[in-house]
This record gives C-alpha cells, sequence and structure tokens, in this order.
C-alpha cells in the first residue's frame, strides 16, 4: 500500500471552510488526506498549532484564508501572511522542510480551486514521503521552549 | 424714526426724513431713470439723469436730483413735467457729447426723442458716473479704483494706469458698469470645451446641488469678495432674514449614534487614460456625466444638445463599457450603463434629428421593463453595433469629412472593421469605488474589496449589513447599482437600522476574545493588531482590556499574545490542540 500522507488544513470560516463546503456541495473529489479545522480567520493560526500538528505526526499543513483584501475581519490574512514565513524559518529549525507548510487564498466561491490546491497539495505531500521528525520524538515542551527561545517575538508581528 | 410727509407726482405718502426722493418714488412704483444710483452706494448725482422737479407748494420750486436729494415736510415732488423732462434732455445730450455708442444712452435718448444730440456725438463710452469707483471702495473695499485728472482730462483709472495688487479681480466694476466701459480681460486665453460645463456658475453663494439637503445656498470662501477684502456684504444688506453668517466655519460635531448607515456613493471613472477615445483632446469626445449635465434643462445649454461650436450634432455615437469590463481598468460590469446609454440615444432622437450609434460588447437588459425598452430604442431607429471601439481619430486626416470624429470598431455580429464619421461621442463611464473608501472604511471597521467596493457580511443572506454590527449598507458604496437598486437596499438598511434602535438591546454573539489579567504582561502587542479597535489599555492595572462588544472574534490577538493571556471562546487554543491530536491519533 502506498503512502497516504496526513495533511491537516487550517481553514478560514468566511472564505476557504465555505470554499471547502461548496466543493463538497458541489461533489467535487478531493482526497480524504486532509483534515480541515475551522477557525474564524487565517489570524488566529498561531504558529504554534502548525509546530503542534507536525509534532503530533502531520505530514504537511495548508493554512487557507481569503484572499488579500477580501478578509471578513479587515486584514487577519495579512497577519497570517506575515507570520507565514517566520514560521517556515522555524519549521525548517527542526529539519521539516518547508514545503511541507503553504498558505493558500481561497473564497468561499472557489470551490473548485479548492479542490485543485487540496489534490495538488496531497500529491506533492506523497511524493515527498513521510516526515522523518516522528522519529526525532520531540516533546510539546521542548518545541515551546525552542520557539521561546529562539523566535520569540514570531508572533509579535 | 422721525417720518415726514411728501407728495410724489400727487400721491401722499409717509417717509423717513432725510431718505431721497428715489427710494420714497421707487417705493410707490414710479420709476426715475438714472445712471449712476445703486442701491447699496451712497447717491453720487453724477449723470444727473434722475433729475425731478421740487416744490414746497407755496410757489417755489427747484430742479433737483432724485438720488440725493433728502425729503422734507411738505415736499412736492414731480417726476414728469416738462421742465424735468427739458433738463433731463440736456443732460442727456451733454453725456452723448462724449459717449454714444452705449446701448443704455441710446435707449434713453429713445424715450426722450433725441435723434441728433445738440452737441453731436462722441465714442468715448465712460459717463464718468463714478459707480466703479465707488463698488470698489464702498462695496468691495479694495479701493483700487479712482478718478484721475481733471475736466476734460477727466478720467477712472487704477493708481498710474497699471495692474495693481489691489485689485482682487472680483469683476464688480466690469458687472457696474452701465456703459460697458469697463471689461474683464481673460488673463489667458481660455479655450472653452465641454468640461467647463461640469464646473457651472462660480458666484459666491450658490446652493451645492438642486437636491441638497438642506436646501440652503452656501458662500464660497475663495469667490466671496468679503473674505478677499472684508468688504461687500450685500448679500447680508439684502437678506431680510438675516441669514448670513460670515464667521460659521466647517466644525467637527460628536454624535452619540446607534446604528451607522454607509451611503458614500461612488466615483465616475476618468477616461483621459483611454487615450485611443482622445478624452480631454478632442472638445467633441464627453464624458457620460457631461451629456447628463447638456441633457439638464437648468444646464448650461438649457438642455440641448450641442457640439462645442454650438451646433446640434449629425451623429452621435455611444461607447459603452468605458472603463468597465476591461481587464486594464475594471474588470466587473457597471451595470447600469446599458440602460443609461439606451436612455441618451432615446434623448437624442427626442431633441435632435442625429443619427445614433451605440457601441456595445453585450447588451445588459436585465431589469424590469428594460428589454422592452432596448426594444422601442431599436424601433426609434438607433443603430446598435456589437463591438467594443477602437479608436476615435480626427476625420480630417482620413478621407471622410461627413463628421469631425472617425470611430474605428469591428462590428462583430457581421464580422467587419468598420469607420464611422460622428460629431460627437459620448463614453459611458464605469462606475469605481471613491477613492477614499479604504480610508472611510476603516474608520467604521468594515473592509473593502479588491475593486473597492464595501464588503457586505454575505453576499446572499446579508447584503445590507457589514461585520461591523450596527453599520449598514446602501447604495453604491457596496457595488455598482442603478436607482432602483439603491432605493431598495436604502430602504433596507433603514430598516435594519431601526430594528437596532428599537430593540435597545444588542444581542452578542457567544464568541469573542478574553484576556485573562493574571497572565496579561501589558505589553500592548494586542492593542494595534485588533482591527476592530476592541482592545484598549487599562493603564491603572497595566493590562490590556477587550471590549467584548466590539470583538468579533477573528482570533487575531489570541494568535499573537506572546503569554497566552488571550483566550478565545470556542476557539481556544486546547480545543484546536485537541482537534490536532484527534486527527491525527
Amino acid at each position: 500500500m502506498s503512502f497516504e500522507p496526513k495533511i491537516i488544513g487550517f481553514l478560514c470560516n468566511w472564505c476557504s471552510y465555505t470554499g471547502a463546503d461548496l466543493a463538497g456541495t458541489s461533489r467535487m473529489k478531493y482526497p480524504p488526506n486532509m483534515v480541515g479545522i475551522r477557525v474564524m480567520c487565517s489570524g488566529r493560526v498561531d504558529p504554534g498549532f502548525i509546530l503542534s500538528a507536525f509534532q503530533k505526526g502531520a505530514d504537511g499543513v495548508i493554512v487557507c484564508g481569503c484572499h488579500p483584501g477580501d478578509c471578513h475581519y479587515v486584514e487577519g490574512n495579512y497577519k497570517c501572511m506575515r507570520r507565514m514565513p517566520l514560521t517556515k524559518r522555524i519549521i525548517k529549525e527542526f529539519g521539516i522542510d518547508e514545503n511541507r507548510l503553504r498558505l493558500e487564498w481561497i473564497s468561499a466561491s472557489e470551490g473548485a480551486i479548492f479542490q485543485e490546491v487540496i489534490t495538488e497539495f496531497t500529491n506533492q505531500i506523497r511524493e515527498m514521503g513521510p516526515l522523518a521528525l516522528k522519529e526525532l520524538n520531540y516533546q510539546p515542551d521542548e518545541i515551546a521552549d525552542k520557539v521561546a527561545s529562539e523566535m520569540g517575538d514570531i508572533t509579535h508581528v | 424714526m422721525e417720518k415726514v410727509k411728501i407728495k410724489i407726482d400727487g400721491t401722499p405718502l409717509e417717509v423717513e426724513k432725510d431718505s431721497y426722493i428715489l427710494q420714497a418714488a421707487e417705493s410707490i412704483g414710479i420709476s426715475i431713470p438714472t445712471l449712476c444710483y445703486y442701491p447699496h452706494m451712497t447717491p453720487y448725482a453724477a449723470c444727473r439723469i434722475c433729475c425731478v422737479e421740487a416744490r414746497d407748494g407755496k410757489g417755489w420750486s427747484k430742479i433737483v436730483t432724485a438720488c440725493n436729494y433728502p425729503v422734507w415736510e411738505g415736499l412736492e415732488v414731480y417726476t414728469y413735467t416738462p421742465r424735468v423732462v427739458n433738463a433731463r434732455r440736456t443732460n442727456l445730450q451733454m453725456l452723448m457729447r462724449s459717449c454714444s455708442p452705449s446701448p443704455i444712452l441710446r435707449k434713453l435718448a429713445e424715450e426722450f426723442g433725441i435723434e441728433k444730440p445738440r452737441w453731436g456725438t462722441g465714442d468715448y463710452t465712460c459717463i464718468l458716473c463714478g459707480l466703479c469707483v465707488r463698488v470698489c471702495d464702498e462695496v468691495v473695499g479694495a479701493h483700487a479704483l479712482s478718478f484721475v485728472n481733471r475736466g476734460f482730462e477727466r478720467d477712472v483709472a487704477t493708481p498710474f494706469n497699471l495692474e495693481t495688487e489691489s485689485c482682487i479681480l472680483c469683476g464688480a466694476c466690469a458687472k457696474i458698469c452701465p456703459t460697458d466701459h469697463i471689461k474683464m480681460e481673460d488673463i489667458e486665453e481660455r479655450v472653452l470645451s465641454h468640461r467647463e460645463l461640469n464646473l457651472g456658475p462660480n458666484a459666491a453663494i450658490t446652493i451645492p446641488t438642486r437636491q441638497a439637503v438642506p436646501n440652503v445656498p452656501r458662500i464660497h470662501r475663495d469667490n466671496c469678495i468679503h473674505f478677499k477684502t472684508g468688504g461687500c456684504m450685500v448679500c447680508a444688506d439684502v437678506c431680510e432674514k438675516d441669514c448670513i453668517n460670515f464667521n460659521d466655519t466647517d466644525k467637527v460635531e460628536e454624535l452619540d449614534v446607534g446604528a451607522i448607515i454607509m451611503a458614500t456613493g461612488f466615483n465616475s471613472f476618468d477616461p483621459t487614460p483611454l487615450k485611443q477615445y482622445g478624452y480631454g483632446k478632442y472638445p467633441n469626445v464627453i464624458s457620460a456625466e457631461e451629456f447628463e449635465q447638456m441633457n439638464n434643462a437648468a444646464g448650461p445649454t438649457g438642455g440641448k444638445i450641442l457640439m462645442e461650436n454650438g451646433e446640434e450634432p449629425k451623429t452621435i455615437a455611444i461607447f459603452h463599457c468605458v472603463g468597465s469590463r476591461d481587464k486594464n481598468y475594471h474588470e466587473y460590469c457597471s451595470r447600469v450603463c446599458c440602460m443609461y446609454a439606451l436612455k441618451f440615444s432615446h434623448l437624442v432622437v427626442e431633441k435632435t434629428d442625429a443619427e445614433v450609434y451605440q457601441l456595445y460588447i453585450d447588451m445588459r437588459t436585465y431589469g424590469k421593463g428594460y428589454e422592452e425598452f432596448y426594444q422601442r430604442i431599436l424601433d426609434e431607429g438607433v443603430n446598435v453595433i456589437r463591438g467594443k471601439a477602437a479608436e476615435i481619430i480626427p476625420a480630417s486626416k482620413h478621407r471622410s469629412k461627413e463628421g469631425d470624429l472617425l470611430v474605428q470598431c469591428e462590428d462583430t455580429l457581421i464580422g467587419k472593421f468598420r469607420e464611422i464619421p460622428v460629431d460627437m461621442v459620448v463614453l459611458c463611464t464605469a462606475l469605481e469605488s471613491q477613492k477614499e473608501a479604504k480610508e472611510t472604511g476603516r474608520i467604521f471597521n468594515i473592509s473593502t474589496g479588491a475593486d473597492g467596493w464595501y464588503i457586505e457580511a454575505h453576499p446572499k443572506l446579508a447584503p445590507v449589513s457589514t461585520t461591523t454590527d450596527g453599520v449598514f449598507l446602501a447604495g453604491a458604496c457596496q457595488g455598482a447599482k442603478d436607482i432602483p437598486d439603491s432605493v431598495a437596499q436604502g430602504g433596507a438598511a433603514a430598516t435594519q437600522a431601526l430594528k437596532l434602535l428599537s430593540q435597545g438591546e444588542i444581542f452578542m454573539d457567544a464568541a469573542y476574545a478574553e484576556i485573562d489579567e493574571k497572565y496579561c504582561s501589558g505589553c500592548k502587542i494586542c492593542n494595534d493588531l485588533c482591527p476592530y479597535t476592541a482592545i484598549d489599555f487599562d493603564d491603572e492595572n497595566n493590562v490590556s482590556v477587550i471590549n467584548s462588544a466590539l470583538c468579533k472574534a477573528c482570533g487575531t490577538c489570541v494568535a499573537a499574545c506572546p503569554v497566552g493571556a488571550i483566550t478565545a471562546r470556542h476557539f481556544t487554543d486546547d480545543q484546536i490542540y485537541a482537534q490536532i491530536e484527534g486527527i491525527l491519533s
């Protein structure tokens, strides 16, 4: 049996989650590897969530928000956009390929794009293979400490 | 005030003592001809046309000037005796000796039956009435004009006959001059184009628009003489109700409100960047707004459709989708243009004999009665061409001489390239969002989409509400809209606002963020992050505090809090970590 990656998706309530709904109600098929977690805004996505997901065994994480300028909360997606490159730098520190983390803008009407993005990302992670971090077996506290010591102000942006 | 009894042409009347005969006569409807009298200035008795006969009833009589002869008890005035007429004739002929071409003098001469003035005629136009000097001194307060020299040499001039800084170019002297001796000269040669139609009268007092609320005139400081010289105030003199307030200024007022309706409207696309249409270059290429202005019966052309040279156009082309449905400018459809373009054709057909060409991409007649109107326009013989105009070039450069302009386009229905000579082109410009929409939206915590229109809470289910509770949208600030849609949305917004007000209390979402004061370090990072300004800083306790009524539970602050002091209710860290764990277990 081939490798089936586990992917966590953080979907903003107003655009991407609704977009995923649209993909569902439109009977569009996308791989079941991605399981979405609804957050009110992509700005709610704490880098800690992403690190935790990788630590707990996710092979990829995708964060989806509203298109720039379309944020339901005016500019939460910009906050997310600014945090993402810094989060990528952190996961690199842990030996995680930065391509395992992705940020996508998907609006409520873009069910087809949601399907496309998830399919493409799943295939990409499948090709990359399982995340080796599982063997490293970091403890959540260690991650938190490392984050706090090295990149203490990442979340302030 | 002491009153005196006088008689004018036998009519007894009571007037204020020391007022002048001229006003007294005017008050009972007897008009006395005059060239040098103006109500807001001291009488000067320079023209001497206003002379009348004053009698005391006991045999004394005298020819006096009505404009500056004060009345006294028992005065009897006769305004049209042979003696008066004779005196006026003589005075008028003396004025004509130096000044004849003026229409006002010729009219008076006709009235008094002077065919050939006794002392001949002259071609100088100034009659030295002094109105200009007095208006500049007494009304305007600029003191830029004065009499110079004496006797035959007497004249009106600026100091040393030079351009003077004292002159504020108000034009009052030119306006008041009875013989048109003074003219305003254009400082720069100006080419009048249709664009100026939009400016309207540049009077210092205007009612901004016909539907203005409140519908009262306003003073424009830049044009008002009073704000330049401190003088004038003629408007205050004539306003019987004492409504003129020169000290009124803009002020900021603070209002406590329970709901806000945004109705900031739209902006009209400026077609200048579309160089191929030559807007601003060819005077007869005009925007839809200018065409609409032209059609206004109270507008500059009195509702006539005219070209720049004042002639009626023989052919008019109307371009749809100028700036809209165009990847270079706005991709969206402006919705209203097809219908108003059709209305324009109808107006042209109704008002002129001109041939009309409509150049459209798609004819979108989607509303009630719209398609029927389109059919009616077709029946009226309007040429409807499916195709976007490529370019407008001056016809003179080309083989055709018929019109001034040559429209080049492709008729996609017959698949042919066409060149249409026209006299005038109307550009149906796109509706676009107000330039300051984003900044205005920020004040009310509502966001704008990529096109600058305000985003509604839900495109289908909450098209009037915004993401900020209590702020509603009405009209074209939310997207391009025609009048019925704007009215409908306005009504809906008003109802929504009233609903809030009549409830008297606000229902809150259970999801909002809380700060645990125990853990808050007072770093203030969250304060600047909140797009809803829901987070305040409590200086006393050195902690940040969230106003739960303003919080929309986006969670941006939760993710940013370095010590995890903020909890997003219903989306707590624990809940999300549990979900992650659950998914991956």
